[in-house]
Parts: structure tokens; sequence; C-alpha cells
């Protein structure tokens, strides 16, 4: 929103956008378990079958939008080469 | 047959201890019998709000563990002798209220009184879950502001599964009470809108309370601000919520800012 439009109608509509999706989000959560922590663990023990990789060379972001959110899952192997798995759900 | 209410809020500092004293004392004035419950287990303020902390002598937790009848912990209203209180107990051991020990004084309180009101703590742990156990309906104590909007939605979850009578197949009944509602800040997109606020929790909507400096005196003096100030901004609005509580129709005012009339006519000098 631009600056102009802020002063003009204030900052509640952003609140409330930001609430309908967070809560859209959250209201799945609640009816699923973890999904998010299921990846996680299989994604690491499938790739861990594979390659050797030291748990703290691990980022995993979450980034959720309206439509698309996107699970990034960064692992930093021994022989300095970064695979990168992205997936979209 | 008799009615039990959770007032509760996932957040703290929204407003469920006024709420429970004011609704309670203003359905108690309409000629009810009610008794409200502290469930805010080693931080109590029921007792402070109602005007009654130096007369607490037993609390739920004695009733619980059977040091005392239910009878001796409840202490009679000074101003209506239809109102009644059970305070909480100061005691930092959470675990000292247990699921069976709650189901029976709730049980018992169902034979004495018209209305049972359960004042919740904050947070989504044991305190708030219990308070919410034997609920028929609930009040969401919302204010209008990101994260007190968030929490009663996680608390709308847990009324859904965590309630007896959720595990029974059966609905809790719930009613959004919107407080500290600032209708200039609202007017001038500071703050969510009451149609923002009903739209992303859907549930309908018991009362608008403003936010008003009545409740600040009200809780100085120890007294619910339905009966400090009957005929004040908040107690009118809680008195309405009451009323619909009972089934009664009763048309919503949404609160208009009278210092900002005020402050329109003279000018706008008060800061
Ligand atoms: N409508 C209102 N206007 C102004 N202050 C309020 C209003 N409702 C609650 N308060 C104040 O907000 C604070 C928290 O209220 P309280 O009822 O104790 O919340 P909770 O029980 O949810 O933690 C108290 O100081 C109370 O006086
Ligand atoms: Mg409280």
């Amino acid at each position: 929103m631009s600056l102009f439009n802020l002063f003009r109608r204030g900052t509640a509509p952003i609140a409330r956008e930001r609430l309908q999706i967070l809560l859209a989000h959250e209201r799945v959560a609640r009816s699923q378990p973890d999904l998010l922590g299921i990846l996680r663990e299989e994604i690491l023990a499938v790739i861990s079958r594979h390659v050797a990789f030291e748990p703290d060379k691990v980022q995993i972001k979450m980034d959720r939008g309206k439509s698309v959110s996107t699970l990034e899952v960064d692992i930093e192997i021994p022989n300095g080469v970064t695979l990168t798995l992205a997936k979209a759900s | 047959m008799a009615q039990v209410l959770v007032v509760t809020s996932g957040k703290g500092g929204v407003g469920k201890t006024t709420s429970t004293a004011a609704l309670g004392a203003a359905l108690a004035h309409d000629g009810e019998k009610v008794v409200v419950i502290d469930f805010d287990v080693g931080l109590r303020n029921l007792d402070l709000v109602m005007g009654a902390e130096r007369r607490v002598v037993f609390d739920l937790i004695n009733v619980i563990h059977g040091v005392a009848k239910l009878h001796q912990a409840l202490i009679r209203d000074k101003r209506l002798e239809n109102l009644c209180l059970l305070p909480a107990s100061q005691t930092r051991d959470k675990d000292a209220l247990t699921e069976e020990g709650v189901a029976a004084v709730i049980a018992e309180l169902r034979t004495k009184f018209d209305w049972i009101i359960c004042d919740s703590p904050a947070g989504i742990e044991r305190g708030a879950t219990l308070a919410m156990r034997h609920a028929d309906a609930a009040i969401i104590v919302t204010n209008p502001e990101v994260s007190s909007v968030r929490d009663s939605d996680r608390i709308i979850g847990l009324l859904d599964s965590k309630t007896a009578k959720a595990e029974r197949g059966e609905r809790v009944e719930k009613h959004l009470l919107i407080t500290r509602y600032h209708s200039s800040r609202a007017a001038r997109g500071e703050m969510l809108s009451i149609d923002d606020v009903l739209e992303i929790l859907s549930t309908p909507l018991l009362g608008i309370i403003p936010e008003s400096e009545e409740v600040l005196r009200a809780s100085n003096i120890g007294s619910p601000v339905t009966l400090c100030n009957a005929l004040s901004a908040p107690a009118r609005a809680y008195f309405d919520a009451a009323r619909r509580l009972k089934g009664d129709k009763v048309p919503m005012i949404v609160p208009s800012d009278n210092r900002g009339i005020f402050n329109k006519l003279f000018g706008r000098k008060a800061a």
C-alpha cells in the first residue's frame, strides 16, 4: 500500500488482510498435525540415506502466501556443494 | 435450566474479568441468580473487581480438595443478594485444579443458580481449558487488534474440540464481545472495524463495549461497571449484552465517540 493510501485509509486494511491470510493457514494447520514438521523430517530422512550432512548445516524456510506457499530446504553437504530442494504446496 | 458461560479470549488484558463482573451484575440486576467463578488460579482478580477481596475466606481449590463446603466459599455480593462470587486460590500450584473437582463444583452450582459465569485465565493451557470444559456457551472477548483476533480464533478452535459438549458431538454456543472499542480510531482506519472482526471470526456479535475511563473508575472502587455507573456507555453496552444472552432482541448500538463531538464543537483542543 502506498504512503498516500496509508494516510488516507489508515493501517486497518493491512491488519485485516494479514489476519485473513494467517488465519486461513492456522485453521488448516489445526485440523492436520504439523504438516511442516512431517515434511521436514521425511525430507531429511530421505536425503540422509544418500549423503551425510551435519544437522546445523540445514536451513528450512517456510513462506506462506495467499494462494501458494513455499517450503525451502537448504542443506549444505560436506564437499561444499549445496543441494536445494524447493517445493510448492 | 442453568446456563454455564465461559468468558474467554486467549490473550490477556482484553477485558475478560471486567466483562465477567459487568455481565454477572447486569444479569443479577435483572433478577437472575448468578455466580461468577474466578478460574485464574494464582492470579485472582475477580474478587478485586467485584469489591470482595477482603471477604475471601475459602476458594475454589479449597472446595475441590474438600477443605470447605461450596456454600462456605461462595461470597454473596453486598449490593445484589442474588449475585455470588467463587474466588480463585492464590496458590502457585496450577495442578490444584482437577478435572473431576471442577466437574463436581459446576454440577452443584447448576442446582443453585440460573447463570454460572466462568472467568477464564489467559492462555490456552490447563486453566483456560478447564474454565471452558463444562460451558454451554462461550463469550469470546476480543479487542479490535491483530493479536487479540488471532488468539480468539485459536480459542474458537479449542471450544470446538476441547469442551465436554464438543466431545459429545454437540456445539458450544459462541458469542463475540468486542471490548475496548475506540470509535474514532476505527473511523480513521487505525483500528480494525467491527465488520472486519466479524468477517474474520464469523461469530455472532453479543455486544460492543467502548473504551471508557468509567471501567477504570469502577475497578478502582471495586464495583462492576454496570453497578457503579449504570448509565455510562460501557454499562449500557453490558446491560444490552446481558439481555441478548437471555434471548431478548436488543438493537446493536455501535458506540460513538462523544468526546469526538465535543472536540469538534470546541476545536479539538483536548489532546
Ligand atoms: N472497556 C474498557 N475501557 C477501558 N479500560 C478497560 C476496558 N475493559 C477493560 N479495561 C481495562 O483493561 C485492563 C484489563 O482488563 P481485564 O478485565 O483485567 O482483562 P483480562 O481479564 O482479559 O486480563 C484493566 O485495567 C481494565 O480496567
Ligand atoms: Mg482476568
